[in-house]
């Protein structure tokens, strides 16, 4: 890879190659479509009418910019480093997944695409999908997973109160992966007039560096804010990855600047050691899978492991290819958190901010809960809270043995 | 020369296109699938494409997706696959014999190491569904060196600018997928595909095999009178489905049902240009 030695943010290649992962693993079907997206986006990102465009909408709509709180109390339970929350719950659709929806919904109407699909896991993707459709009147497909959709009804329902399909997937796992798998089908049969919004940094050339661009937005907005609050820059990022969009969004824009550390939480699921867990890094092997060469969770015949984690949205066997990029190099920690883990730090934050977290950040919160507290008190932490929790009380609940 | 290429000559001497078919390794369990492999020449296959299972066959519709699936559930792998081939080339040395699947099995298996073995075991060439030209340095150019075909499919979106690309490291033949879809799932009109096969005649002396939504031995003639070859997978695959019982263990019926069918498409291909 031709990418200069001073800077980690240079990637990808013209080849979508970050390292030796990424790239564009798809059937000759979607050749076309994936040069074209590449090639439109390539256009709007040099436009300045496409990026006011965005910007007006992520203002007036999504509620941007969204808070960067000083977690007092949670500062002080932990009697450490200076904990922050960039409030990413606080968007419109309650997660960070619509940043990316606004950007890639405005590239398909200037494609002058009519039908919009997506797959989702916890939901979160689907129904900021289904929301910027139906704020553009796009028909909009959701394929969700047949586990997902039992263990998140509040967000079903939400989807199809916006308008939307949700086509169950019974294949497979019957979780995020299969719902991708089923999404690549749709667009492979309806190539003409459907935009395959994905939601995470993973996939073929352009999506993994397109929705890292539309979300780093989040990592932008705090360099501001800490710059405002503290007047300097943040010590340690920490954010939750399942396919790592909100982690990217954080991390880019600090990648060059090296007194930032950045810590990523996988999900530990019940634990490594069990097998049953969703940490591709941590517990997987580079492989190819939905269009990119990433770290995944396969097996001896590289078959594709089911992942497991409480939380949907972190429930997946792959990561974006720049996340296995960053490990390598050793820019970015990756570590895994378990099930029960994210579940005492969702009680934490909840107890202690008066802020139900959505179970994938909690992930990322509980990996404060293990360094805060030995940390210099002059130590700036930034946590991005992903999403907020009420599509979690039901799990939450089942964990405790309580019925709604 | 190769078998494909040999094969192909030959159908072109008898003035007639040839029979590709489609099975699962594995399909539904290790011994019934080498006996539908082993007797595929003899109902009629001129060419045999054996698919390699994948836990996520992203191109392929419902019917392939479940015969990988219980491919994979009795414990078919990669290594299981080259020893299937190893056993019908034991009997059959002629017949063109092509792996088809997904790049990830073949990855982890080692690429240099899956071409010694393929080669080996007597595979002619490869159809790997998710490499596209612009991933050729990672298995394309490797299996080109070792003499083994990749074969590489163009479809309905593969314009005039992308085709030369898609026809640089193309051997064997060309597999024109008739449809903008998965597998086993709709059909091109016969005129589309005889408009395709001009188009691509135009830019390719290779020969072209014709697939996706060929399900009925009508639909191969049809195709077998203006392609060199029509490809038939998911219609047979679905012979397989239908012969299982109620635990999904194959029945007797089974093997002889499925070699009745290949013969019965056979017929449809061999009579097409009558």
């Amino acid at each position: 890879m031709t990418q200069p030695l001073n800077t980690y943010r240079a990637g990808p290649d013209e080849r979508g190659h970050f390292g030796r992962y990424g790239g564009r693993y798809v059937a000759e079907t979607l050749m076309p479509l994936i040069l074209a997206v590449e090639a439109a986006y390539n256009e709007a990102r040099h436009d300045p009418a496409f990026r006011k465009q965005l910007d007006y909408y992520l203002k007036h709509y999504v509620g941007r910019p969204s808070p960067l709180f000083l977690a007092e109390r949670l500062t002080a339970h932990f009697g450490g480093a200076r904990i922050y929350l960039k409030r990413e719950e606080l968007n419109h659709t309650g997660a960070h997944k619509i940043n990316n929806c606004m950007g890639q919904i405005l590239l398909a109407r200037r494609m002058g695409k009519r039908r919009i699909i997506a797959e989702t896991g916890a939901g979160q993707h689907g129904v900021a999908t289904a929301t910027v459709a139906a704020l553009f009147g796009l028909p909009c497909t959701i394929y969700m997973g047949e586990v997902d959709i039992e263990r998140q009804q509040p967000n079903v329902f939400r989807m199809k109160l916006l308008g939307a399909e949700v086509k169950p997937v019974q294949s497979g796992s019957r979780t995020l992966k299969d719902a991708m798998n089923e999404a690549l089908r749709d667009w492979v049969t309806n190539v003409d007039d459907t935009f395959y919004i994905i939601g995470t940094v993973a996939g073929p050339h352009p999506y993994p560096a397109m929705v890292r661009d539309f979300q780093s937005i989040i990592g932008e907005e705090v360099r501001q804010q800490l710059q405002e609050a503290e007047g300097r820059l943040p010590d340690t990022l920490v954010a939750c990855i399942g396919g790592g969009s909100n982690a990217m969004g954080l991390f880019h824009p600090f990648l060059d600047d090296p007194t930032v550390a950045m810590i990523a939480t996988e999900a530990g699921g019940y634990g490594l050691e069990t097998g049953k867990h969703a940490a591709s890094l941590a517990g997987g092997t580079p492989g190819v899978l939905h269009g990119n060469r990433t770290y995944l969770l396969q097996d001896g015949d590289g078959q594709i492991i089911e992942a497991h984690s409480i939380s949907a949205g972190l429930d997946y066997p792959g990561i974006g290819p720049e996340h296995s990029w960053l490990h390598d190099v050793g820019r970015v920690q990756y570590v895994s958190i378990t099930d029960q883990e994210a579940l005492d730090a969702f009680h934490l934050c909840t107890r202690t901010e008066g802020i139900i977290p959505a179970l994938e950040p909690a992930h990322a919160l509980a990996q404060v809960a293990k360094i805060a507290g030995d940390l210099p008190r002059d130590h700036l932490i930034v946590v991005c809270l992903s999403g907020r929790g009420d599509k979690d009380i039901f799990t939450v609940a089942d964990a405790l043995g309580v019925k709604l | 020369m190769s078998r494909i290429a040999n094969r192909f000559a030959a159908l072109r001497r008898a003035g007639r296109a040839g029979l590709v078919t489609f099975v699962t390794a594995g399909d539904p369990d290790p011994e019934t699938a080498q006996a539908i492999l082993d007797g595929l020449p003899a109902a009629g296959a001129d060419l045999i494409e054996l698919g390699m299972p994948f836990s996520d066959p992203m191109a392929d519709g419902p019917a392939i997706q479940a015969s990988s699936l219980r491919a994979l559930r009795t414990g078919m792998s990669l290594a299981g696959t080259l020893a299937m081939v190893r056993r019908f080339r034991a009997r059959d040395a002629e017949t063109p014999l092509i792996l088809m699947g997904y790049f990830n099995p073949i990855e982890h298996y080692g690429v240099d190491r899956f071409l010694a073995d393929a080669k080996a075991a007597g595979v002619d060439g490869m159809i790997v569904v998710d490499l596209p030209p612009e991933e050729d340095a990672d298995l394309c150019v490797p299996a080109r060196a070792m003499g083994l075909d990749f074969i590489r499919l163009v479809t309905p979106t593969t314009d005039d600018a992308r085709l030369p690309a898609v026809l640089v490291n193309t051997g064997g033949f060309l597999y024109y997928v008739s449809i903008t879809g998965i597998t086993g799932t709709a059909a091109a009109s016969e005129q589309q595909i005889a408009a395709a096969i001009s188009r691509l005649r135009r830019h390719t002396e290779l020969p072209l095999a014709v697939g996706f939504g060929i399900t009925t031995p009508q639909a191969a003639a049809a195709v077998a009178r203006v392609a060199d070859a029509a490809v038939v997978g998911s219609a047979i695959v679905a012979r397989i489905t239908a012969n299982l019982d109620a635990e999904g263990r194959a029945t007797a019926a089974l093997v002889p049902e499925v070699h009745r069918f290949v013969h019965s498409l056979a017929e449809g291909v061999q009579a097409a240009r009558g």
